[in-house]
């Protein structure tokens, strides 16, 4: 399975839910399956998925779900950190782990080699870190929101993406449509 | 310990129901971070660098809460990228409360390699500056403040050496 395999997979799940996810192929290849108000989709900024994920989760209370890939934790390993530090109950990780910078032509990353996010959490003080295969990451995905509890899934998947259109939306109405349903759904 | 112009400062954040606050912390900013991180209307959530806390800033206001950044010029190299293709590009405000390390008063010779590119980057960004000299500027904080929420852009307030040390 590629990512738009596991996206598809999770996609019901997903619904009329907070979705903050990562630039490049991971939106374009959500916006087609699923495109939402409460979806946030990130047109650059490799890297800060999980901090705008984390950001959005510690000040409201509806479940975020971050859709980030191992190339942008990578880049912003530290957020591991920050996320340990200031848990959030209302937020899952989900990092989709290809081992490559996908968006890029499957460039291979450190985490499809020596390195294991699942392992750099953990030393991060992270505390439910799950790895998973692309096939149990909607039985995880759905076993994190509804446990309550601040979730890291690392989702083990082969490197592949299909071919998507770029996002044509503006950047202010996604970020407003996103805010409004977020006062929405707390209401 | 915090000066009258740190809890000046405070104040001046609250007020304006700025409720969650990211840093990286400087010499010059220990005072206010120290009131920010004891406040309990604000959730002051330190970051590792000044990018990432953007993200978080970011996070926070598209969920509903004013968000600021506490920082040091030295920072702004490592953030560009974020201020332009997340802050500014989906009209995010963001004050952004920034020591200018490196101006006259400066003891370490490398600081002022940093403030020599300090105004010229904000200038090059389009992005509203404002630089403190003389503790009571402070006052004009509300207003900078206010701006920064009705233009949805971020603000740099450059409180340099005679700033922090004109304060009481
Ligand atoms: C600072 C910066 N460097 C490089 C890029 C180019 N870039 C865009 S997406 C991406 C790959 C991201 O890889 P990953 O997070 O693993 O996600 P994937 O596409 O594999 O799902 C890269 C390198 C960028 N946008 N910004």
């Amino acid at each position: 399975m590629i990512r738009y395999d596991i996206l598809k997979t999770i996609a019901p799940i997903l619904k009329d839910r907070l979705v903050v996810c990562n630039i490049g192929s991971p939106s374009q290849e959500l916006y087609q399956l699923l495109d939402q108000p409460s979806n946030f989709y990130m047109l650059g900024t490799m890297g800060l998925c999980s901090s705008i994920g984390l950001g959005v989760a510690l000040v409201q209370d509806q479940p975020v779900i971050a859709i980030d890939g191992d190339g942008s934790v990578l880049t912003n390993l530290a957020t591991l950190s920050t996320i340990a530090n200031n848990p959030a109950d209302n937020f899952v990780l989900l990092i989709v782990d290809n081992g490559s910078y996908g968006s890029t032509g499957d460039q291979p990353t450190y985490a499809g080699m020596a390195t294991s996010l699942t392992e750099v959490a953990k030393a991060c003080g992270c505390r439910n870190v799950v790895e998973c295969s692309a096939e149990e990451t909607a039985a995880e995905l759905e076993r994190a929101i509804s446990s309550g509890k601040m979730t890291i899934i690392i989702s083990k998947c082969q490197p592949g993406n299909v071919n998507v259109s770029v996002i044509d939306d503006d950047p202010v109405n996604i970020a407003n449509r996103f805010s409004n349903q977020i006062r929405e759904l707390n209401s | 310990m915090p000066t009258t112009t740190d809890k000046a400062i405070l104040d001046s954040l609250v007020r304006n129901k700025i409720g969650f606050i990211t840093s990286v912390p400087c010499k010059q900013l220990a005072g206010v971070i120290e009131l920010v991180d004891s406040h309990e209307e604000i959730y002051h959530i330190p970051s590792n660098k000044e990018d990432e806390g953007m993200g978080l800033c970011a996070g926070a206001y598209l969920g509903g809460t004013r968000s600021a950044i506490i920082m040091q010029n030295t920072a702004l190299g490592v953030a560009i990228n974020s201020l332009v293709t997340l802050i500014q590009y989906y009209h995010i405000p963001l004050p952004m409360l920034i020591s200018y390390r490196g101006e006259v008063g400066e003891k370490v010779a490398c600081q002022v390699e940093m403030a020599i590119h300090t105004k010229p980057l904000l200038q090059q960004l389009n992005i509203p500056h404002y630089h403190f000299t003389k503790a009571e500027q402070v006052n004009s904080l509300d207003g900078i403040l206010q701006h920064s929420q009705m233009c949805k852009k971020p603000v740099a307030i450059l409180a340099d050496a005679s700033f922090w040390s004109s304060a009481s």
